[in-house]
C-alpha cells in the first residue's frame, strides 16, 4: 500500500478566495492510502517546498498530491521538490484546482468546493498507482545540418560554425543566396542586398568548419535528436568543380539561349551556366534539359573549348549520408502562381503585367537591363506605373488568407524607385491596407507618399489593354469612386508562399505544417525556432513570411539553439513516452502509421515458450530519441499492448473510476 | 462616373502646387484617418467632407472642390486644425481654396456666401467696423430676398443690437489704404 500525501495550495486568493481549502485537505485526508492531508498559502515558495519535504520525511510519504496551478506551470518545481526529498521525481500528481475550477467556477463557490474534491480525489487515485520512472541518456553527434541555403541558411550555418562546430549546407540551385541576393536594395535603409549578402555567401565557401553542397537534397532522414543520419542526393552538375577554374569560356561559346531563372524569365541564360557572376560556387552547371549535346547528341562545345577539361557528360548524381547532432529547415518562400488564377489581370499574357520579384531583376544594376527600368514588352521607359498589392495575399478566393508581410515596404520601396529612376513619372499604388510595422517602415512608406507616390484604397478589378496602354480599372474607397489609371508598367505584389517541395521537406524532417503549407513552430511566441520533432529547427520565411531583418534574426535564434544542443555532450530523454508489452503485441503494427514522430518500428524477438521450441516473431518497438509520448499508438493498439509511461491504461483508468464512481 | 486619375494628376498638378504654396500645407501629409472629419461642426450641410477635399486635392481634382458647397460652409472654427494628427492646417486650407475660388470668379457653389463677405468687407472698408444693419440691408437687396431674417430685426432692435447710426472709426483713411495695397498685391483685381 502506497504512503500518499495531499498538499492543498491556496494560490493566496486565486484559489483560496473562492474555495475552503482546509476544507479539501481534510476530506482528501480520508481518501485511499492518504496519510497526511494539509493546505498552505503558497505551496511553490520556499517555505512551501520545505513543508512538503519535511512532510515527506515525517510521515514516510511515497506518492505525493499537490492540488494548485496547471502543471504546466509547477508540476517541473515539484519534481524538483520530490527529488530534493529523496523520492523518485516521477512520483507526484497535480490536481489543477486554478485554471480548471477557481479561475472559471469564481461565481459558483459551492460547486467549485464539489469540482476540487473530484479533482483531488482523481489525483489520489492515479498518484497510488504511479511508478517511478528513469531518463536515460543518448550521445550527441557535434555536427548540424542546414536545409537551404538562402539568408537564413547562410546567416545559421556561419553561426553555428563560428561556435566552433561543424556545419553541412545543402542547397537544391547550383548556388547559395536564395531570393535575397535576387534583390537590388533593401528596405528601409536601401543598402545594396548584393552588396550585404555576396560577402556572407563568400563567407560559407571560405569557412573550414563548413561543407557546401549545392545541386543537391536531402532524400532521408533517419534517427532522431543527437543523432540524425541523412541522406543526400548531389545531382550531377556534368562539370568536375575540382578541375573547373570558372574561367566562363564554356558559357560564352555555348549555342543555346534559356530563359533565366535568376532574371525570374527577363532575361537568358546559356544552357552551361552560372545564375550569376556573383554565385556561390563559382562554377558552371550544365542544364541537361536544354542542352544541346543532351537533346540532340551533337555539340560538345563546351567540352572542346574547356581548358581544364573539366565538362563531364558521364557524371552521375552521387547520394551519400552525413551524420549530424541537429537538422535545421531553412527553406524559405517563393511567390504564388498568380497567372493560373488571375484572370482579371491577364492570365500573365500581357508582358508588362509583373511581379515585384521581376521588378527587383528590372531595377537591379546587375540585372537584365542594367538597373533601367524598361517595358518588357517593347523596351520603352514607363511613365505611368501602378502598383496592386496583395495579388494572392488576404484573398481566399485566389490565393491564401494570410498577409505577405513584406509586400507594402517593398512596394514603397519600388515606388520610390521608379521616381528616382524616372523623371517625371507617375506612380499609383493600390492598396487595401498599408501595414509597417518596423523600425523606421512608417517612415520610409511617408517619405514615399511625400515624393509624390499616388496611394489609392482599393483593389484593382481589372486590368486590360487599350492600345500601347495597360488600363487599371480599381475604386478610391476614400472618396467612394471608381478609377482609372492609363498605366505603361504593372507591378503586382504577389503574395509569399512556402518553396516548392516544402511540403515533402517537412515530411522528411518529420515536422508539421500548417494550413498554409508553411513549417510549424512548437510555440508561436516561446518557441518561435524549435518544432515539436527534438532537435530539428527553424530559420527564416519557411515558417512565416518574413523580411531580411526577422530572418536574419531567426536564424541566429536557430542557430543559439543547435550550439545550445551541439554543447552537451549527452542528452538526458523524456521517460515519459510509449513502451511496448512484447508479450501481448499481436505485430499488426497499426501503430506505426498513426506514430506522428517515426518512432515505432518493427522488432524481431525469439520467445522462448515452455514446451515450444524458440520461436521468432515480429512485434512494434519504441525508439527513446524519437518518441514524444504523444498517446496515439496507445488510442490505436487493439491488444493494450503499447502503453505511456505515466499515463498507464490503469492509471487513467483508475482515475475515470475515481471521478465516475 | 468613372475617375481617371491619370488624367487628372497631369492636368491638376498645377492647382495643387498653387494651394500648397499659398496655404504652407502638403496635402500628401494626409493618410486620410477622418478624424477632421469626425469632428467637425458643419457636415450636416456639407456636400464633401473635410477629409474628402483633401483627398481630392492628392489627386489633383481641384474642379471638383471648387463646385462644392464645403470650402463655403466651413466656418474656420479649426476644431480639424487642432486635432489633425499629421499637423495639417485644414482650415487655413479651406481660406486659401476659397479665396481661389474667389479669384477665379467661381464662386457659384458658395454664391450668398460669397456675397455676404463682399458686403461685409465692404462695410468694413467704409466704417472701419461692421454696421449690422447696413449689412443686413444691402445682403437682402443683392440676394433678392427683401425680408430674409427680418422676423429677428425686431428683438435685436429692442435690445439695441441693431444700431441706425454709423459707427465710424477715426482711421478710414487708414483701413482704406490697406485695402487698396492688398489689392495690388492680388494684382489689381
Amino acid at each position: 500500500m502506497p504512503r500518499t500525501g495531499v498538499f492543498v495550495c491556496w494560490c493566496g486568493s486565486n484559489i483560496g478566495g473562492v474555495i475552503d481549502c482546509p476544507g479539501i485537505a481534510a476530506q482528501a485526508a480520508g481518501f485511499p492510502a492518504v496519510v497526511h492531508s494539509v493546505d498552505y498559502k503558497y505551496l511553490c515558495s520556499e517555505p512551501g517546498q520545505n513543508m512538503i519535504i519535511q512532510a515527506v520525511r515525517e510521515h514516510r510519504l511515497d506518492r505525493v498530491v499537490v492540488a494548485s496551478c496547471s502543471p504546466r506551470l509547477h508540476e517541473e518545481t515539484f519534481r524538483k521538490v520530490l527529488a530534493r526529498a529523496g523520492l523518485n521525481p516521477y512520483l507526484v500528481e497535480m490536481a489543477n484546482i486554478r485554471e480548471h475550477c477557481t479561475w472559471v467556477h469564481g461565481a459558483e463557490k459551492e460547486q467549485a468546493q464539489a469540482k476540487a474534491l473530484a479533482l483531488v480525489r482523481r489525483a489520489v487515485a492515479k498518484a497510488n498507482r504511479l511508478e517511478p520512472l528513469f531518463e536515460s541518456t543518448i550521445p550527441v553527434t557535434k555536427r548540424c545540418l542546414i536545409v537551404g541555403g538562402g539568408i537564413a541558411g547562410i546567416q545559421t550555418a556561419l553561426d553555428v560554425a563560428d561556435a566552433g562546430h561543424e556545419v553541412v549546407l545543402v542547397e537544391r540551385e547550383p548556388t547559395i543566396g536564395g531570393n535575397m541576393v535576387k534583390l537590388d536594395k533593401t528596405f528601409p535603409t536601401l543598402d545594396c542586398s548584393a552588396c550585404i549578402s555576396t560577402p556572407k555567401m563568400a563567407a560559407v565557401a571560405a569557412h573550414p568548419d563548413i561543407r557546401l553542397y549545392t545541386c543537391a537534397e536531402i532524400e532521408k532522414v533517419t534517427g532522431y535528436i543527437g543523432n540524425f543520419e541523412v541522406t543526400i542526393r548531389r545531382k550531377a552538375r556534368y562539370v568536375d568543380h575540382e578541375k573547373c577554374t570558372g574561367c566562363g569560356t564554356c558559357w560564352e561559346k555555348c549555342p543555346m539561349q534559356v530563359p533565366s531563372e535568376f532574371n525570374a524569365g527577363l532575361g537568358q541564360r546559356k544552357a552551361i551556366y552560372i545564375p550569376f557572376p556573383q554565385a556561390v560556387p563559382n562554377k558552371p552547371v550544365i542544364d541537361r534539359e536544354h542542352c544541346r549535346y543532351f537533346t540532340t547528341g551533337k555539340c560538345q562545345v563546351c567540352a572542346k573549348l574547356c581548358p581544364a577539361g573539366a565538362v563531364d557528360y558521364e557524371q552521375e548524381d552521387e547520394v551519400f549520408t552525413e551524420k549530424v547532432g541537429a537538422l535545421v529547415a531553412a527553406t524559405g518562400f517563393q511567390l504564388f502562381n498568380w497567372s493560373r488564377v488571375y484572370g482579371e489581370y491577364g492570365y500573365g499574357r500581357y508582358p508588362d503585367v509583373i511581379t515585384g520579384l521581376q521588378f527587383e531583376r528590372l531595377v537591379n544594376a546587375a540585372g537584365p537591363t542594367g538597373g533601367k527600368i524598361l517595358r518588357p514588352s517593347d523596351g520603352s521607359a514607363p511613365r505611368t506605373v501602378v502598383f496592386i498589392k496583395c495579388v494572392g495575399s488576404r484573398d481566399e478566393s485566389k490565393g491564401r488568407s494570410y498577409c505577405s508581410r513584406i509586400c507594402c515596404m517593398y512596394t514603397a520601396k519600388h515606388a520610390l524607385q521608379v521616381l528616382e529612376k524616372v523623371p517625371g513619372a507617375q506612380v499609383y499604388v493600390f492598396y487595401m491596407d498599408v501595414r509597417t510595422a518596423g523600425k523606421g517602415y512608417e517612415e520610409f512608406y511617408q517619405r514615399a507618399v511625400r515624393e509624390g507616390v499616388v496611394y489609392v484604397r482599393g483593389r484593382v478589378s481589372k486590368v486590360y489593354r487599350d492600345g500601347e496602354r495597360l488600363v487599371v480599372r480599381g475604386v478610391d474607397t476614400l472618396l467612394g469612386r471608381p478609377v482609372e489609371v492609363d498605366a505603361d508598367l504593372v507591378v503586382l505584389a504577389t503574395a509569399v508562399e512556402p518553396a516548392a517541395g516544402a511540403g515533402e521537406t517537412a515530411r522528411l524532417l518529420g515536422i508539421n505544417a500548417d494550413r498554409d503549407g508553411f513549417f510549424q513552430e512548437a510555440h508561436p511566441k516561446l518557441r518561435p525556432v524549435e518544432t515539436h520533432t527534438g532537435g530539428v529547427f527553424l530559420a527564416g520565411a519557411c515558417s512565416s513570411p518574413k523580411d531580411i531583418p526577422d530572418t536574419v534574426a531567426q536564424a541566429s535564434g536557430a542557430a543559439a539553439k543547435v550550439v545550445g544542443l551541439l554543447s552537451r555532450e549527452q542528452l538526458s530523454t523524456n521517460p515519459m513516452i510509449a513502451q511496448v508489452n512484447e508479450t501481448l503485441c499481436t505485430g499488426c503494427f497499426l501503430c506505426v502509421p498513426v506514430c506522428p514522430y517515426k518512432a515505432l518500428e518493427r522488432r524481431k524477438i525469439t520467445e522462448l515458450l515452455p514446451g515450444h521450441p524458440p520461436r521468432e516473431r515480429e512485434v512494434a518497438g519504441v525508439n527513446p530519441g524519437l518518441c514524444q509520448g504523444c498517446g496515439a499508438c496507445n488510442a490505436v493498439c487493439r491488444a493494450g499492448a503499447v502503453e505511456v509511461r505515466g499515463f498507464t491504461n490503469e492509471q487513467l483508468l483508475a482515475e475515470v473510476d475515481a471521478l465516475c464512481l | 462616373m468613372r475617375l481617371n486619375l491619370t488624367v487628372a494628376t497631369r492636368d491638376g498638378t498645377e492647382f495643387v502646387r498653387r494651394v500648397e504654396a499659398e496655404s504652407g500645407q502638403k496635402v500628401a501629409d494626409c493618410y486620410q484617418c477622418g478624424k477632421c472629419t469626425a469632428g467637425c461642426p458643419v457636415t450636416f450641410a456639407m456636400d464633401l467632407m473635410p477629409h474628402q477635399v483633401v483627398r481630392l486635392l492628392q489627386l489633383g481634382l481641384g474642379d471638383e472642390i471648387l463646385e462644392s458647397k464645403t470650402i463655403w460652409l466651413c466656418s474656420t472654427c479649426a476644431t480639424c486644425t487642432t486635432r489633425c494628427p499629421r499637423n495639417i492646417d485644414l482650415a487655413r486650407l479651406m481660406d486659401t481654396l476659397r479665396s481661389t475660388a474667389r479669384s477665379a470668379g467661381r464662386t457659384k457653389a458658395g454664391k450668398g456666401i460669397a456675397q455676404f463677405n463682399e458686403v461685409f468687407l465692404d462695410s468694413v472698408r467704409r466704417y472701419g467696423r461692421a454696421h449690422e444693419l447696413g449689412i443686413g440691408l444691402r445682403y437682402n437687396l443683392k440676394t433678392g430676398k427683401l425680408f430674409k431674417d427680418s422676423d429677428l430685426a425686431r428683438g435685436w432692435f429692442l435690445r439695441g443690437r441693431l444700431k441706425v447710426a454709423v459707427p465710424k472709426i477715426r482711421g478710414v483713411a487708414e483701413i482704406d489704404r490697406i485695402f487698396n495695397e492688398i489689392k495690388r498685391m492680388e494684382g489689381g483685381k
